[in-house]
Formats: C-alpha cells, structure tokens, sequence
C-alpha cells in the first residue's frame, strides 16, 4: 500500500504546492515594498508612494524594469555555473515551504486535506538541509562569476553560514529534547493548548539564539557581510544584472519569509490563536472557517518576524568580520551547549520525579 | 550608562565647546559586551520615529508657500480689457544684467485698439531663461507694470532653445475671455493699476 497514491492526493497536494509557491512569491514581492516603506518610515521618510495607492504597485515596477534590462553574462565566466546560481538559490528558497504547516486542516469533497505540503518525520532536519543548501546557490554564483569581490563575499556567505549553522542547531536539539519530535506538524500541535505550552516560554535563550543564527542565515544586517556594498562592491550578485539579480534578491525575501515561518512554527504556537480555546472554536465555526482563521494568524505572526528583520536592518550596522566569528564561535555556540546541558538536565530530573 | 564628560586624564586641555565628549577608553563591562541592550535602546529609538511627523511635502500634489518677494518665471501683463501692458520702450532689457531679454517694437495699426493698450506694442518679446538670474530688475525697471515675476519656477526642457521664451509663453491669459486661467497665472502678488 505504500506506493498507491491515489489521484485526488496527487491533485490535493499539487493545488497546495502552487498555492503555497504563489503565496510565498506575493509575500516576497510586497516584502521587498514593505522593507522600502519601513526603511522609509523609521527614517521620517515617505517611500514609494507614486505607482498605484501607497506605492502598492512598486513591486510590479521594480519586476518589470528587472525583466527589461539588459542580461549581462562575464566573458570569462563559466557560463553554466553562472545561470546554475540565481536558480539555486531561488529553488532552495522555496523549497523549504513544503514542511510548514500553515493551518490545520479543511474540509472539501468529503476529504480532510492538511493545510502541510510534507509532513514529514525529519521536517526540522529537511528545513537545515534546505537551508545549508542556499548557500550554494550564492557560492556557485560569487564562484562563475571571476571577479575577486564577488568570491569574496561568496566565502564571507559560506563561512558565515558554516559557523551560525552550528549554533543554529544546538540551540534547536535543545527545543527537540523538550518536545520530543523532529515533525514540524508535531511540534505546532503541542504549543496548541495555551499560550504558556509555546515554546518561546520553554526556551527563551534558545529562541534568541535561533533568532540570531536566522538574521545570519538570511545574510540580514548585521550579518550582510556576503554582500557589503561599500566593502565588496555588491559582494556575490557584483556581476549579475537583470532578472538573475532579480532572482538573488527575491530569495533572500523568500528566505525571509520562510524562516520567519519556521521560527513562528517552532517558538510561538504556529496557527494557535493565543488566549482561545481552538477546539472549541472549531467546533462552533466549522473546520474551513478555522483554517482560514488558522492561516491568518500563521502569517500574522510571521509578518511581525519579517517587521523585526527590516526592523533590525534599518537600526543596527553591520558587524566586522572579527566581530561575527567571534559573536558565533566564541559566544553563540557555548551559550547554545549551555541551553542545551541545562535543557537536558531539566528534563531528567523531571523524568526522575526531581529526585537527584 | 556611560559618562563620557568626566575623564581625569584631559582635566588640563580646554574643550572647545560645551558639548565637547571625551572618548571613553575603559574596557567595556559585562552589560555593555552582551550588545543586545544596547540593540534594544537603538530599536527602540527607531521605533519612535514610526509616529514622528514627516517633513516631506508632496511636492507635485502639495506645494510649499511662497514667501512675498518669490521671483519666478516672468509674465507679460495685461489690463482689465486685456490688452498687453508692454510698450516696447525696452527699460527692461537695458536693467537686465545678464542680457537676456530682446525685444522688437511694432506700432499699432488702426483696428488693434483692442490688443494693444497704447499706440507702441513689442511684436516680439523673448526672455532666455537659460541667461536670466531672475533678479527682477526688468520688474522695477518697468514704467507700464507690463512684466512681473511670478510664482512659477522654470521647468525643465529637453533642448536649449526650449528656454528661450516668446511672446506666447510669457502672456498673461487674457482675464477677459479666461478668467481663471488668468487668475492661475496672477497668482497672489500681482496687481494691476
């Protein structure tokens, strides 16, 4: 029975993948508006404010201009690999959508179709392999291009990301021991029953440092590094023009929203609606009504994480390379092995009844 | 957190002004070293400035007043009747430091009593705009009150010799037959005698 998959689930899921491709793509396109209206905003400014009503149609503009320029590629660059790194880069970008839950469930033609792509066992771990994959596309791409700025910043990249990695994931074994379950769908339906069962309340220090390592992984202020302007020229998209630039840029607001969602999934309850009893609400509105409702409140909370990035990137400079290996390596990590020992000594006392 | 005004090494030198800083050199403390407070501070900081008043203008939609003695852009002025002002008598041109105004006179035929106020009209009047400093001396210089400076500031044109202002672009609309167009070009400051 494991390999009959029947039509309607190939048709269920497919709906969802575009779906859920579509959603992530509009929310990067209006994110790169929204960071200009934020930056605009939190400098006194007005921000984009000419193409449609507040400038709504920006993004359009901005897609449009990138799709009408001129597709530069180097001489002496190797061709393929050059074309291979935008791609990547957007492929894993979207990829990691798939494990997200982002409802429950609805309820159509007499089935219970999850609001999940995959919900896998290892979800946690498909999110790092994703993730630690993006890195490829910008060093593929820093790498084709044969031009000294741009592999500079495709190493600042690769080894930015090696080392917050590491205390990336400490810090999550830590939230794993206490829930017991790698399957994002899991973790989210265990942070249902109140607002303290989130896990934010369980691990504060391990969100910090989760929250940390996500700015890092996304190449955000303070840990832009790989792409430096005034250092770097551009870092690791110097040589790229057109859409391929276009396509760096947009998964990094795809990356965004993506790790947004997974911090919101594993630290603040995904879909739970603090405060409400979701059961019973469910019961009382109907399971599709919930779901919207459910989704809503996912993309609420990611949206206030996408505030805090470009929040972040307009207040705080950039770190120095010194000062970035020295706040992963030296402080990042320990604090996360501490997380992790305390955790871990909590949990057997209480499996041993507090008994030392 | 940290005070930056007393540092016993610099007692002797003279700051040179009362909110001269002095760069302090102690080793940070432990708060100072955890960063994240003083992220917080800035982000609260920058917060702040969500609610702040913006001092933009909308500069096409909304326009910033001008002050009483603005010169902009000249018009050539006419009378109630709508008649020009101008006489050709050229006091305008020889005020003008930077030369940029040529004329050529005309006199009135028998029938133009309507288009010309008295017997001596310009029949060609440009203004280089690309020359003029828009000081308004021609303004003072002007015995018939036949040209002002307006409110309208110079726009931009694609070649030099769209800056070179005839008789067309520098005439008031006639307040007989376009009132408000006439008004428009008025403006606040413009009067007539």
């Amino acid at each position: 029975m494991l390999l009959s998959i029947g039509l309607s689930l190939v048709i269920e899921k497919l709906v969802l993948i575009v779906v859920v491709v579509m959603a992530s793509l509009v929310i990067a396109m209006y994110a790169t508006w929204a960071e200009r209206k934020v930056a605009a905003v939190l400098q006194d400014r007005r921000g984009p404010n000419r193409a449609g009503p507040f400038g709504l149609f920006q993004p359009l503009a901005d897609g449009l201009k990138l799709f009408f320029k001129e597709e530069i590629i180097p001489n002496l660059s190797s061709k393929f690999l050059f074309i291979l790194g935008p791609c990547l880069a957007m492929l894993t970008a979207m990829m990691t959508g798939a494990v997200i839950p982002w409802g429950d469930k609805v309820h159509f033609f007499d089935r219970d179709i999850p609001l999940q792509i995959a919900d896998i066992n290892i979800g946690i771990l498909y999110v790092f392999g994703v993730v630690s994959m993006g890195v490829y596309g910008i060093m593929i791409g820093a790498w084709a291009s044969n031009n000294k700025y741009s592999l500079m910043g495709g190493l600042r990249a690769a080894s930015q990301i090696i080392s917050y990695e590491l205390a990336m994931g400490i810090a999550l074994i830590a939230l794993l021991m206490s829930t017991g379950t790698l399957s994002l769908k899991e973790i989210v339906e265990q942070q249902q029953e109140n607002w303290y069962s989130w896990n934010i309340i369980k691990q504060p220090l391990g969100f910090l440092i989760f929250l940390i390592c996500a700015f890092a992984e996304c190449n955000r202020t303070p840990f832009d590094l790989a792409e430096a302007e005034n250092e770097l020229i551009g870092g690791y998209h110097t040589e790229y023009s057109s859409m391929k630039l276009g396509f760096f840029l947009f998964s990094e607001y795809i990356n965004m929203f993506l790790s947004s969602s997974v911090m919101v999934s594993l630290y603040f309850g995904g879909y739970d609606i603090p405060f409400l009893n979701d059961a019973a609400f469910s019961e009382s509105i109907g399971v599709n009504w919930m779901a919207l409702i459910h989704a809503g409140v996912f993309l609420t909370k990611a949206f206030a994480f996408l505030f805090l990035f470009m929040w972040v990137r307009w207040t705080i400079p950039r770190f120095r390379y010194d000062q970035l290996m020295n706040l992963g390596w030296k402080v990042l990590i320990p604090l996360a092995l501490i997380n992790m020992l305390v955790t871990g000594a909590f949990i057997l006392f209480q499996q041993n009844n507090w008994h030392f | 957190m940290r005070n930056f005004l007393c540092c016993n090494n610099y007692k002797y030198m003279q700051a040179l002004t009362s909110r001269a800083k002095q760069v302090d050199r102690r080793p940070m403390s432990m708060l100072e070293r955890a960063y994240l407070p003083a992220i917080f501070k800035g982000m609260i900081i920058t917060f702040g400035h969500i609610f702040k008043k913006k001092p933009t203008i909308n500069y096409p939609e909304v326009t910033r007043p001008f002050s009483p003695v603005f010169r902009g852009l000249h018009i050539l002025n006419r009378d109630e009747e709508g008649r020009e002002n101008c006489t050709a008598c050229g006091l305008c041109a020889v005020s003008c430091p930077a030369e940029a105004i040529t004329m050529e006179a005309a006199e009135r035929q028998p029938g133009e009593e309507k288009l010309y106020r008295e017997e001596k009209y310009a029949a060609k009047y440009e203004i280089n705009m690309l020359r003029c400093i828009f000081c308004g001396l021609c303004e003072e210089a002007c015995p018939k009150d036949a040209i002002y400076l307006s409110e309208t500031f110079a726009p931009a044109n694609f070649q030099r010799k769209g800056f070179i202002y005839g008789k067309d672009d520098l005439l008031i609309p006639n307040p007989v037959t376009e009132p408000e167009a006439y008004a428009k070009a008025k403006g606040g400051r413009v009067t007539i005698k």
